[in-house]
């Protein structure tokens, strides 16, 4: 038990600064992918269809390749290119490609969950295009999308490890930081257990709290 | 029927792309880079020639290691894969290099053929795991001795005695030396020695600090200008050279002594003295400057055997 | 698509105008930026034979085969496995008993927490802590064998509770006990309405596998590394892992054809009551699996 403590204390800046670095990559591609991914949902369920085209190709281009080769693609292939990204903006941008992808299908599905007499009848009390989004369609919309959106960010977090992979220390480089220094691997791997189960809790309690409290009668 | 119907139709396509693998025969020749370094012809993996007879009585008692491979019949040897002329592993699958010839030595000294090895790629950080898992018998690979290692395992050798270096791009004229490293960015493989002296010694900022699974992915970075210098021992690094001498060099001024030993099971002694014996022997009969200048030697810098260090 | 959505009308002239241009205006964004890459391409010589020439080679090419069949074998594995771990766990959850049920809870919510490369170094550097030796096709089968066993035990627990309440409590109305209610009245139904979601999952568990190059099994992603890092030839990276995504975008897209032909099958055929898993837990029937 002291000794599990102890890989803790010693490594403690290698922890936290891994661990600051995942949280950094989670909210940055966060971010990102929630801009990317409701543009891309916004091009599925646009009345134009080269935009629809477009959007249904990078969906199922990028969801049916593994987030690892992105990586890869990114850090390898891409300056080849003449193209150059750092390591940690290539992080943020394999994250965000990737994550954008699941982001835009749950726009998509949630836009289709409403009804259309919904609109049909707002229309026919005369409202605007944006009338009839802004208080038909999104808000019942929303309801729908946010538990499936706080399962794919949830996902997500999980995923900055890869970065690992490519020069980025985040959480889950430090493994083989530790095999260099001789630490035993069972803790150390306990360690990181527990920082994400601190990190990922929050947010599963946050999740099953809105969808009780989002939950609608259809 | 209809699982029939989608069986039939998944089989079809494993045929077809079982069928798609019908190409030429033979090495892809590489053509442009590599060419007049006097390295081993590109990707075409050229051994030195020496050859390797499987002892036929083995003089080793008290070995459990040496136990295991008897009743199995053939040798675990964890390598490298991507190091030219030192463990490299071509498109064919053929390996060839310095170390894999040494490995071969060590194997037909042991009675095994080198054709029945089985080869392991472990990388650099997994290196002492693996050997104290047992995954592997004994791991050759330039692997440096030092004492921090010999509390997990053991070391037979040295065989080799390189050093710390870096390489390049051909048009770089900053970088001169270690001392000259601060604000570049340094690239070199996960929990390998040269990188924690880079971190030890603060070469450079801990932020410039590239670390890759291997050397290969390095040197792609460098010539990306991702990263600016590749360090690690000059042997690795002027098989990379010599492979694409166009756009890359070695800034050849050494700044550590590297010994490449054999790892072996920590508590295997009768196995080490083996081994050290064997190698002993391949420094006397000239075995092991047949096998260097027909590998690294190549690449234009003669050695010689370094002295063995039994311990 | 005529017909109107929830978000427009049916387009009338002018619309039907504005979209047109719209139309024309994105094509040409769209066009421009596939011809931006393409030019990239040809600017930095990636279209120059000597960076494909390798893959017309046998040798190369069955490299790329047996890191595909790697891929496959540890995917064809963990997912005859990870199948048995959610059944086994769903049935845990599902028991009358809370001895069986909370950890059988526990187990899945943590793995389900954990991420998976996590999962894998497990499997893979902790054996060998106690000098055990593992292969590493095991470690990263057991690594997605937990956690999208974890995940198909949740589908497989929500799937039988999609199915109408009506329906179980006739069933012991009539006298069934319950392991006869689960096996002849709940999962017959709820597997149609979980089929999708599985065989989503299923993909996700072999885009997973590419996570092996990291303990350098030599799957797909590992061998595409190796021919892309080959000075040789140029470091061919960027011809590799278009062929190397090209392949993993038809395994996965086959899959996910079959998981959308086996929804729509049971469309037609709808002999259960239970409702395709809804959006709400799984997306577009499960297709927000990531």
């Amino acid at each position: 038990m002291a000794e599990f403590l102890r890989v803790l204390t010693d490594n403690w800046s290698l922890y936290s600064q891994g661990f600051t670095n995942t949280v950094k990559l989670f909210l940055v591609a966060a971010v990102g992918s929630l801009v990317l991914g409701t543009l891309l949902g916004a091009m599925r369920v646009s009345p134009v269809p080269a935009l629809r085209a477009f959007g249904a190709t990078y969906v199922n281009v990028l969801r049916n390749t593994p987030l690892t080769l992105v990586f890869a693609f990114l850090v390898f292939a891409v300056p080849k290119l003449d193209v150059n990204i750092d390591y940690l903006p290539a992080a943020f941008l394999a994250l965000t490609l990737y994550t954008s992808a699941f982001v835009c299908e749950v726009v998509r599905s949630g836009i289709n969950t409403v009804a259309t007499g919904q609109a049909e009848a707002a229309r026919a009390l005369g409202m605007t295009f944006l009338q009839v989004l802004g208080s038909i369609v999104l808000p019942q919309a929303l309801r729908s999308m946010v538990p499936p959106m706080m399962s794919v960010f949830i996902a997500m977090l999980k995923n900055t490890t890869i970065a690992a992979g490519f020069s980025v220390l985040e959480a889950g480089a430090i493994p083989a930081y530790m095999s260099e220094r001789g630490e035993p691997q069972f803790a150390v791997l306990l360690w990181i257990t527990i920082g994400f189960l601190i990190l990922i809790l929050p947010l599963v309690v946050l999740q099953r709290f809105l969808e009780r409290k989002l939950a609608v009668a259809r | 029927m209809r699982i029939t119907r989608v069986a039939a139709a998944t089989l079809m396509a494993t045929l077809a792309l079982t069928a798609a693998a019908c190409g030429k025969e033979g090495t892809p020749a590489p053509s442009g880079a590599g060419n007049g370094s006097g390295a081993a012809n590109g990707d075409t993996c050229q051994s030195s020639g020496a050859t390797f007879t499987p002892a036929s009585s083995v003089d080793l008692t008290g070995s459990p290691t040496y136990d295991k491979i008897k009743s199995a019949g053939k040798v675990v040897i964890g390598v490298k894969f991507d190091q030219p002329n030192l463990g490299y592993k071509d498109a064919q699958g053929k390996r060839c290099g310095f170390d894999i010839e040494v490995a071969q030595l060590i194997a037909s000294k042991l009675g095994v053929d080198p054709a029945k090895i089985e080869y392991k790629e472990i990388p650099s950080a997994n290196r002492e795991t693996a050997i104290k898992g047992g995954e592997i018998d004994y791991y050759v690979g330039t692997y440096s001795i030092t004492d921090k290692r010999k509390n997990d395992i053991a070391f037979a050798g040295p065989y080799f005695i390189a050093g710390q270096d870096l390489l390049v791009r051909k048009d770089e004229s900053a970088i001169t030396g270690k001392e000259t490293l601060k604000g570049k960015k340094v690239c070199s493989a996960k929990g390998s020695t040269p990188i924690q002296r880079v971190r030890d010694e603060g070469l450079t900022e801990a932020n410039n600090i590239v670390e890759f699974a291997t050397y290969s992915e390095c040197v792609s970075q460098l010539l990306d200008k991702k990263v600016d210098a590749v360090t690690t021992d000059d042997a690795i690094l002027k098989g990379y050279a010599a492979q694409n001498s166009t756009d890359l060099k070695v800034v050849g001024k050494p700044f550590s002594t590297e010994k490449y030993g054999i790892g072996l099971p920590k508590t295997d002694k009768a196995l080490r003295d083996y081994v050290n014996a064997q190698l002993a022997a391949s420094f006397a009969d000239g075995t092991w400057q047949k096998i260097y200048d027909g590998t690294l030697g190549k690449s234009g810098s003669p050695a010689s055997p370094p002295a063995l260090e039994r311990y | 698509m005529t017909q109107a959505t929830v978000l427009y009308d049916l387009p009338g002239p002018r619309a039907r105008r504005r979209n047109a241009i719209i139309g024309v205006v994105s094509i040409a964004a769209i066009v421009g930026l596939i011809g931006w890459a393409v030019y990239r391409f040809w600017q930095t010589g990636q279209f120059e034979a000597r960076k494909w020439e390798q893959f017309q080679y046998a040798a190369v090419q069955r490299e790329l085969l047996a890191g595909y069949l790697a891929t496959l074998k540890a995917a064809g594995i963990a997912t005859v496995l990870a199948l048995l771990f959610g059944a086994l766990f769903a049935a845990a959850r599902l028991s009358d008993r809370w001895i069986l049920r909370a950890p059988a809870t526990f187990v899945v919510e943590l793995f389900r927490a954990i991420p998976l490369l996590i999962l894998i170094f497990f499997g893979y550097y902790v054996p060998l802590q106690y000098g055990w030796s593992i292969d590493k096709l095991w470690a990263l089968v057991i690594g997605l064998t937990l956690y999208n066993g974890s995940v198909l035990a949740e589908i497989f627990r929500a799937g039988i509770n999609a199915v109408p309440r009506g329906q179980s409590e006739g069933a012991y109305a009539i006298g069934m006990r319950k392991n006869q209610v689960i096996r002849l009245i709940l999962l017959p139904q709820a597997v149609r309405a979980m089929l999708p979601a599985i065989v989503s999952q299923l993909v996700v568990l072999l885009k997973d596998t590419a996570l092996g190059f990291i303990i350098t099994y030599p799957e797909l992603l590992f061998v595409g590394k190796q021919i892309g890092g080959r000075l040789a030839f140029g470091l061919p990276y960027v011809p590799t892992y278009l062929i190397v995504a090209v392949i993993y975008i038809a395994t996965c897209g086959l899959l996910s054809v079959l998981a959308w032909w086996l929804q729509k099958r049971m469309g037609r055929a709808r002999k259960t009551s239970a409702a395709v898993l809804p959006t709400k837990d799984f997306g577009d029937a499960g297709r927000t699996a990531i």
